[in-house]
């Protein structure tokens, strides 16, 4: 038999990496284009008489419709599958994390499978978000001063 | 003694296949082979609210099927054995729990039907069972969602990674004549190469798969050219290039003769399947479907059939354990007539 680290060096030689360039492409022109479509909710909700704040929170809001909408639907997955990054950072990506697992574990009842599964994805993002949020929080309350 | 070398045993009178079954799903169906499984389910749910209902679902048909096609009551089989990859082998259970016949579950991950013809070959050739079925089976959802992400949730998967076939497949053993047999079993070691990349299963089990081919060629002192194939479970287009570059370090030419189930079951091209397919049914189905109907009509007639498995869980992975792998052979011929 050959050695550990012989082996690793043939799994390495022989194993295809994901297409970084192709996928950025990608990435930047769905993103792009989420973010272009956010812009002009944004335009149509401020035509409408809407003030800065509120117009930005009906744009995360319809965003975040559309991609559960789609989730549900059984589209999503294919677009981020496609897009990647370009459609999981937005927050279209964090609507679909939370939709998804509360789809799937439906079937183990609403207490044990949706509740508790429900951030199972998102919970991380949540809870880093949180502490990065407090941490550059201190910092800016003491450079501030 | 029927035991021959350190890992190989010969069946004093071979086992003989009596029936195959395979019951796939809508993707199997459009692949390759397709045409050629007895059943091909468009449905994900099988009419039932869960995937996991569906799998147990795809392994009570397989079993009926197996039944119905060697013209055998459920009565008549003395064990069934039968392993898939969901946790507690629920898949199997909830399958098989009505068939009112004595069960041997077993854990081998993707090489379950390998494990479970060599355990049915030993239980026959020592006299303790007539007639045996054994089953595998897997489903792409279920395996999905215990193993990644939910399905609707959104990622991009790397290129080295398979994709669990949804099926079940069942296959009859009996004492009785058959036109095709099982001669010799060789049962595997745990190979642990250090491979942690759940993304890249057929990586981790190629040396297995390496191991255990040129252990049986050892045992019994057989070249490859013994065989007319050389089939590994699920490799895929990856394990499958890893395995040849191993055996021939080891000092094995099989690359004129080695096929892979993972490659055979789809359409790398058109169904985007990236290193192909995997899961309990890919080598179970596909065995079932295609290798078993080469050897009954002749088209092939002595081949080593070599499941291969991963044996992790989400669990070892995210405490960074590597994957130990696993391969079981079985030497399986045709009768000359």
């Amino acid at each position: 038999m050959i050695s550990q680290q012989e082996y690793q060096k043939m799994v390495q030689k022989s194993s295809p990496k994901s297409t970084t360039f192709k996928n950025c492409v990608k990435a930047f022109v769905v993103g792009g284009a989420i973010c272009v479509l956010g812009q002009s909710l944004y335009a149509m909700y401020e035509h409408f008489g809407a003030q800065k704040d509120l117009a930005g929170s009906l744009v995360a809001i319809t965003l975040i419709f559309i991609a559960i909408a789609l989730t549900g639907f059984g589209v999503f997955d294919n677009i981020v599958n496609f897009a990647g990054a370009g459609a999981s950072v937005p927050i279209t990506g964090f609507a679909n994390a939370v939709a998804a697992p509360a789809i799937e574990f439906k079937k183990e009842g609403f207490i044990l499978g949706v509740g508790a599964k429900m951030f199972i994805i998102a919970g991380p993002v949540i809870v880093y978000g949180t502490i990065s949020s407090m941490i550059v929080g201190a910092i800016y309350y003491f450079v501030q001063k | 003694m029927k035991r021959q070398g350190s890992q190989t045993v010969m069946f004093s009178q071979p086992v003989g296949i009596l029936a195959t079954a395979s019951v796939v799903g809508k993707k199997e169906g459009e692949g390759p082979i397709g045409k050629m499984f007895d059943m091909v389910e468009t449905d994900p749910f099988f009419g039932t609210k869960s995937w996991e209902k569906a799998e147990s679902k795809f392994a009570t048909t397989a079993v009926d099927i197996c039944a119905k096609k060697s013209c055998m009551p459920m009565d008549s089989f003395d064990y069934i054995i039968a392993g898939d990859l969901l946790n507690q082998s629920t898949g199997s259970i909830y399958g098989l729990r009505n068939t009112n016949r004595p069960y041997l579950g077993i854990f081998g991950a993707c090489s379950a039907m390998g494990e479970g013809m060599s355990i049915a070959s030993m239980l026959i050739d020592g006299g303790f069972a007539n007639n045996i079925i054994v089953a595998a089976s897997s489903h792409f959802c279920s395996a999905e969602k215990q193993f990644r992400f939910p399905l609707e949730f959104g990622s991009q998967r790397t290129p080295t990674s398979s994709w669990t076939v949804t099926g079940a497949a069942a296959v009859a053993l009996t004492t009785s004549q058959s036109d095709v047999v099982i001669t010799a079993a060789t049962t595997g070691k745990m190979v642990d190469m250090q491979i942690k990349d759940a993304n890249n299963m057929g990586a981790a089990m190629a040396p297995a798969a390496a191991d255990t081919i040129v252990a049986h060629l050892k045992d019994t002192n057989r070249s490859p050219k013994y065989y007319d194939a050389i089939i590994t479970g699920d490799l895929g287009y990856i394990g499958s290039q890893l395995l040849l570059q191993t055996t021939a370090k080891m000092g094995y030419d099989i690359s004129a003769i080695h096929k892979d189930c993972g490659i055979e079951i789809f359409d790398k091209n058109t169904q985007n399947t990236y290193a192909g397919g995997s899961g309990c049914a890919c080598s179970g189905v596909t065995f079932s479907a295609y290798f078993y109907e080469q050897l009954r009509i002749g088209k092939l007639s002595k081949i080593l059939f070599v499941p291969t498995g991963a044996l992790m869980s989400p669990t070892s992975i995210q405490q960074g354990e590597s994957i130990p792998s696993i391969a079981h052979a079985v030497a399986i011929e045709r009768c000359a007539a």
